[in-house]
């Protein structure tokens, strides 16, 4: 059922669902950004519509919501072991199509590979719910319609967000009495972004092996990379973490296991005992994460890794397009040919 | 033991019942612990504030594994300085082991190198406790210097029963034995039925790329032959990223792999 607002009615209700969930989506943060006077657009707490900054796109993207950027795994003290606290408050995610499906990603990864779930992630998954926020047009570093992330059916509640009026379809009957409480039933067809300004040609599953390994290509990424790890982190479907164990300074018989964000560009993400590397040229780390979101990934589960966001192109000090290294991809294989 | 946690990322307590010093690197503990695995497989072990780290069985019995160990970093030199009667901290077994059942019968020859020859260990000793499962095997076994030699008391009992060749590369130091690099040694084999032989090569990378060139030129088939991969897994349940070769995950679909399969895997 779809439901019509004007904008402070839905602001009510926004009030209304913060008792119950603890709502996120895109917000601005003054003097935040990395460079001096710039501001961050990241996911945090929102209150109300005008928190959303939608002008521009998030600089990270909403999986530190269900994926912290460094979480404890347990507390130890002495030779007992205990799980931390968890908080069960539901929440609710704001977020465009392509982040949602980015987090269909992750659950690939962290729920269906292996033989058993990720806790964790598990737990805080449970308690998310997508509130998808109508996207007809994407920013310019957008290639999301190449990846056929574009559109998904697997929102709680979908929202075109216009000057005037909050139009939202509600798929989920959690959401449906309040909707309808605050809202007045309308109609609404979700519309998806159907062409970016960036397009993407991605290489024929089919025809693409591994003898692209060999390529030049990836020499010209050998000294192009600092191995800074920007793309990892401001990718929605990078899921790699490190383990850690920490020790509290004043009491060396307590302490606690985490887990924190890691990236395969990073130096020794791929270091074994005894210091060998498999890749330390900085080109062979581009082609091993490139070979991932657009042919590992997909071979073992059906789909393309990467949802086309463009965030990795937008952060990388480098002016690094892995946009145009798909493309380029795809023109050696032509070549080839 | 305390019954399964929900969450396997909790690791079990076990006593150290025995440590063994193997060479002046690498120590082997036999650590209290009952568990259904094969060998091949792997352990996540760790201690409370060093952190953990993937280490291969090196071989069980009912109530006991044994994990040889080289003090190579913050956790393992921690590891180092236990006694018996301490724990160490354990989840698992992790991914695939060694196809024994197929092995049964025929011939088998197995490369080891270095280190590489502790998770063979126990399939050694399987079938040095079951010989008439198998017609003859072949170890032979390649260690930088003569101090660096692990095994050596199951090295003891396997020549009493099988083909065993131990080689150094650098006899630096006395040593009666063998001398050069352990793929130099595969062509003197006598393999009669290179097809019904099945191989093991596990060591470093480079190691192994040659050795199974050598069981190659035997005869040997290349889906006869396996070997094991060595990864840095943090998690063993395919999350963590850390061992993902193309789309295979070391921890899930390894460490061992059937050579058919391995040799088309570039990280």
């Amino acid at each position: 059922m779809a439901y019509g607002f004007d904008p402070e009615k839905f602001d009510n209700m926004l009030e209304e669902l913060g008792k119950k969930y603890k709502l996120f989506g895109p917000t601005r943060y003054p003097q935040a950004g990395a460079l001096s006077d710039s501001d961050l657009v990241t996911f945090g707490p929102v209150h109300r519509l005008k928190d959303l900054e939608l002008s521009v796109q998030s600089t990270y993207s909403p999986k530190e919501l269900i994926l912290p950027v460094n979480q404890t795994m347990f507390y130890f003290t002495g030779d007992r072991i205990l799980e931390p606290e968890i908080d069960q408050t539901p929440m609710i995610i704001f977020l465009h199509p392509c982040d949602l499906n980015g987090i269909k990603r992750l659950d690939s990864i962290f729920l269906e590979n292996g033989s058993e779930p990720d806790p964790y992630y598990q737990q805080a998954r449970q308690r998310v719910r997508f509130f998808v926020l109508e996207c007809t047009q994407g920013f310019e570093n957008c290639f999301c319609v190449s990846m056929q992330a574009n559109a998904t059916d697997e929102y709680d509640v979908f929202l075109r967000l216009d000057e005037n009026e909050v139009r939202a379809d509600v798929k989920s009957p959690e959401f449906e009495d309040t909707c309808a409480r605050f809202g007045k039933q309308c109609d609404l067809e979700p519309a998806f972004v159907q062409e970016n300004a960036k397009r993407v040609r991605v290489p024929d599953p089919e025809k693409l092996d591994n003898s692209i390994f060999e390529s030049d290509l990836w020499r010209d990424y050998d000294q192009r990379c600092i191995a800074c790890g920007r793309c990892n982190l401001s990718c929605p479907t990078c899921s790699c973490f490190t383990v850690r164990d920490i020790l509290h300074e004043d009491n060396p018989e307590q302490g606690e296991r985490r887990r924190f964000w890691t990236g395969c560009h990073l130096d020794g993400f791929d270091e074994v005992s005894g210091g060998m590397v498999f890749r330390p040229a900085r080109g062979d780390r581009m082609r091993y994460k490139t070979m991932h979101k657009i042919y590992d990934f997909r071979k073992r589960f059906g789909v393309h890794m990467c949802v086309g966001c463009g965030r990795c192109d937008k952060v990388c000090p480098q002016y690094i397009s892995f946009a145009d290294c798909i493309n380029a991809c795809t023109e050696l294989l032509q070549g080839a040919q | 033991m305390e019954a399964r946690q929900e969450n396997p990322y909790l690791p079990f307590a076990a006593p150290i019942l025995d440590i063994y010093p193997e060479t002046e690197m690498e120590k082997t503990y036999r650590i209290q612990a009952r568990l259904s695995a094969n060998f091949g497989q792997f352990l996540e072990i760790s201690l409370p504030g060093y952190g953990e780290a993937p280490i291969s069985l090196s071989d069980m019995g009912e109530d006991w594994v044994d994990l040889t160990i080289r003090n190579a970093g913050r956790l393992t030199s921690r590891i180092h300085q236990l006694n018996p009667g301490d724990h160490l901290y354990w989840r698992g077994p992790y991914g695939q082991g060694f196809p024994l059942e197929n092995f049964t019968g025929g011939h088998i020859v197995i490369v080891a190198g270095g280190t590489g020859l502790a998770p063979l260990r126990g399939v050694i000793n399987h079938f040095r406790s079951n010989q008439d499962s198998v017609r003859k095997l072949d170890i032979l076994a390649g260690f930088k210097t003569p101090s660096e030699v692990v095994c050596s008391r199951d090295i003891e009992n396997w020549e009493q029963c099988f083909n065993t060749v131990v080689t150094v590369d650098d006899a630096c130091e006395p040593w009666d034995g063998c001398e050069g690099l352990v793929p130099n040694f595969i062509p003197g084999l006598d393999i009669r039925e290179p097809e019904n032989t099945r191989a093991i090569a596990v060591g470093p990378p480079v190691m192994i790329k040659y050795a199974v060139q050598e069981l190659l030129n035997k005869g040997i088939f290349q889906d006869k032959i396996w070997v094991s991969m060595e990864r840095r897994m943090h998690c063993g349940m395919g999350k963590c990223g850390h061992c993902k070769i193309e789309d295979k995950y070391v921890c899930l679909d390894g460490p061992v792999f059937n050579w058919s399969l391995a040799k088309n895997l570039k990280d």
